[in-house]
């Protein structure tokens, strides 16, 4: 609790710096608007100005650095902008009863969270599996390691239209099953190489303890390998959940998708509304961070109640 | 049909093989750690090019990877363009500017424990956020030439980058940090003697984790508007005009690229921190 202080002013700079920024990266749309309604810019005309820096424009255009702060379509808009385009699309939505409106962020949300859920499940499952098998089979730990690892050099993002038309052929309706391979994709090797770590945890004098208790091995796994790697297991779930979710977004951005909060992004970007794309940023981060947090609670509970954690 | 069985008898003798290989006296050789997964990844091309043509899928859908190779070769000179568009351009310049960025950042943060403070819980939430969603917006800054690629690289691989090296600064022990200043070291000997190189290992990692997301963000970014090359561009307009091969010969592209710019990083690394346990060989 002691770093609130400096998170805070950290936080207060960021949001500082954002507003001064706000001026200069939106004078010259202001001045083009300010102009379109009749009134007099220095210079007169856009070719005019495309060649004087935003510096310049501000200094002769004081009176119009203000309209920079209040546009509909800015370059830069303002955290007040966002929050409040965050608010009506949430909030304010919530409370007339339309949360689940195609055109509230809680749907488009709510979407992403399923397939986020789907594929971290998957990626999860995979990872310890393919964990296990590397702890109890040399030949797996010979053949797959390597390309667990080269798998993660390869970008996803060349694969996912491709994941999706083959999905499409094989007749799987909707996006929701390729967006869910694309986050487990991702997520799945956290998981696997944090496991191995895991698994691998007990010491030689550990396992020796229970070879003089004439365990076997199955016995050997759930009670002290697997106990073992619970930490570990828990460290890599939260990266791979983060994991899942950019898989998630990554899967909506480039296909086309027409729900999801990449989908948001994707629509605000071809309709020139970047406050679509700002809100639906914040929620996603928002979403991170609370996907995160329930991780880690769950994780204190867990190993508070195995002893593990005082 | 021969094609399928074919494919399936070499999967079982190649999965038998390898067993033995693993189980055998050698199987901590280095020639048996480099055969087995070469093995095991020549039986999943084998398995993919037999099930392709055993089962007869149309190449719309998926194509054999001989096929692949085929339309590889044919079209090497379009693939190097989009090469240089996407990796040398977009993704190296991003990311020498982004880790260099963020190296320099902190070292500059890491003089305040204040800053550090209150930089780090953030560096690592930011680090976990989909930042590849601020691609349309970088894009419409900065244009739809390579920059605006670079830019979101930058922002990509900044955060990862920042948090490791902070991580990594904090390495040296107190024990450490009184021995030099018993040498009577300054600020900046200590720094370059002692901290540098303890936080390399951590620095590597940052690096290693930044080589796939520059190219991610390059890639992502060539979806919200390029010119008319790139690997990004040609796999989306590919995908339109069902010329699937040539999408996955840049798919082909794009893995051999992020594995050969991991494997550089790699490699440096090896070279730079051979004194750290992690790099030791067994024998040596």
């Amino acid at each position: 609790m002691r770093s609130v202080l400096p998170v805070l002013s950290v936080l207060a700079v960021i949001v500082g710096l954002w507003y001064l920024a706000v001026a200069p990266m939106n004078i010259r749309v202001a001045l083009d608007q300010a102009e379109r309604g009749g009134e007099v810019v220095t210079p007169e005309t856009p070719l005019a100005r495309q060649n004087v820096s935003v510096w310049a424009l501000m200094i002769r255009n004081p009176d119009h650095v203000r309209a920079g702060y209040a546009l509909d379509r800015p370059r830069l808009p303002t955290p007040q902008q966002v929050g409040r385009e965050l608010w009506k699309t949430t909030g304010a939505m919530a409370l007339r009863g339309r949360a689940w409106s195609k055109r509230s962020l809680i749907y488009h949300s709510w979407i992403t969270l399923q397939s986020t859920f789907w594929g971290f499940l998957l990626g999860t499952t995979l990872g310890i599996l393919g964990a296990v098998a590397i702890v109890y089979s040399r030949v797996s730990d010979l053949s797959l390691m390597p390309w667990a690892i080269i798998s993660q050099t390869v970008p996803i993002v060349a694969l996912a239209p491709m994941i999706i038309v083959l999905s499409s052929q094989l007749g799987i309706e909707g996006r929701g099953v390729p967006k869910a391979i694309i986050s487990a994709y991702l997520c799945y090797f956290p998981v696997l190489v944090g496991m191995v770590k895991g698994l691998r945890s007990p010491r030689r004098d550990q396992l020796d303890l229970l070879r003089t208790y004439s365990a076997s091995g199955a016995q050997t796994f759930s009670k002290l390998r697997l106990p073992a790697s619970m930490p570990y297991l828990f460290t890599s779930l939260k990266i791979g959940v983060a994991a899942a979710l950019v898989g998630t977004i990554v899967g909506e951005l480039p296909t086309g998708a027409i729900s999801g909060l990449g989908a948001r992004i994707l629509i605000g970007d071809q309709f020139g509304t970047p406050l679509a794309i700002w809100s639906a940023l914040i929620a996603a981060a928002i979403l991170a961070g609370v996907l995160v947090t329930l991780l880690d609670l769950v994780q204190r509970i867990t190993l508070r109640r195995m002893g593990m954690q005082a | 049909m021969s094609w399928l069985t074919g494919a399936l008898v070499f999967w079982a003798a190649a999965w038998l093989t390898n067993i033995r290989l693993a189980n055998s006296a050698w199987s901590d050789s280095r020639a048996i750690r480099i055969a087995v997964p070469l093995l095991f990844g020549i039986t999943l091309l084998v398995l993919w090019e037999g099930l392709v043509r055993g089962l007869g899928v149309s190449p719309v859908i998926l194509p054999a990877p001989s096929q692949v190779v085929e339309t590889f070769a044919a079209s090497t000179d379009t693939l190097w363009e989009d090469f240089r568009q996407t990796v040398l351009k977009g993704a190296l310049s991003g990311y020498l500017i982004g880790c260099s960025a963020a190296f320099l950042t902190a070292i500059m943060i890491d003089r305040s424990a204040f800053l550090t403070a209150g930089l780090l819980p953030i560096g690592n939430f930011v680090a976990a956020l989909p930042i590849v969603g601020i691609a349309p917006i970088l894009v419409s800054w900065f244009g739809f030439d390579w920059h605006s690629k670079a830019a979101v690289v930058v922002v990509m691989v900044f955060f990862p980058v920042l948090v490791n090296t902070v991580q990594g600064l904090r390495e040296t022990d107190a024990m450490q940090r009184d021995l030099m200043r018993t040498y009577a070291a300054g600020y900046m000997q200590t720094l370059t003697k002692l901290r540098l190189p303890a936080a390399l290992p951590f620095v590597f990692n940052g690096l290693k984790i930044a080589t796939t997301l520059a190219l991610i963000g390059s890639i992502v970014a060539e979806y919200f508007g390029s010119p008319t090359r790139g690997m990004g561009f040609r796999i989306s307009t590919g995908v339109g005009a069902l010329a699937i091969d040539l999408v996955w010969a840049e798919i082909a592209v794009a893995a051999m690229a992020g594995t050969a710019f991991y494997g550089v990083v790699a490699w440096i690394e090896a070279r730079v921190t051979f004194w750290h346990p992690s790099q030791r060989t067994k024998t040596g």
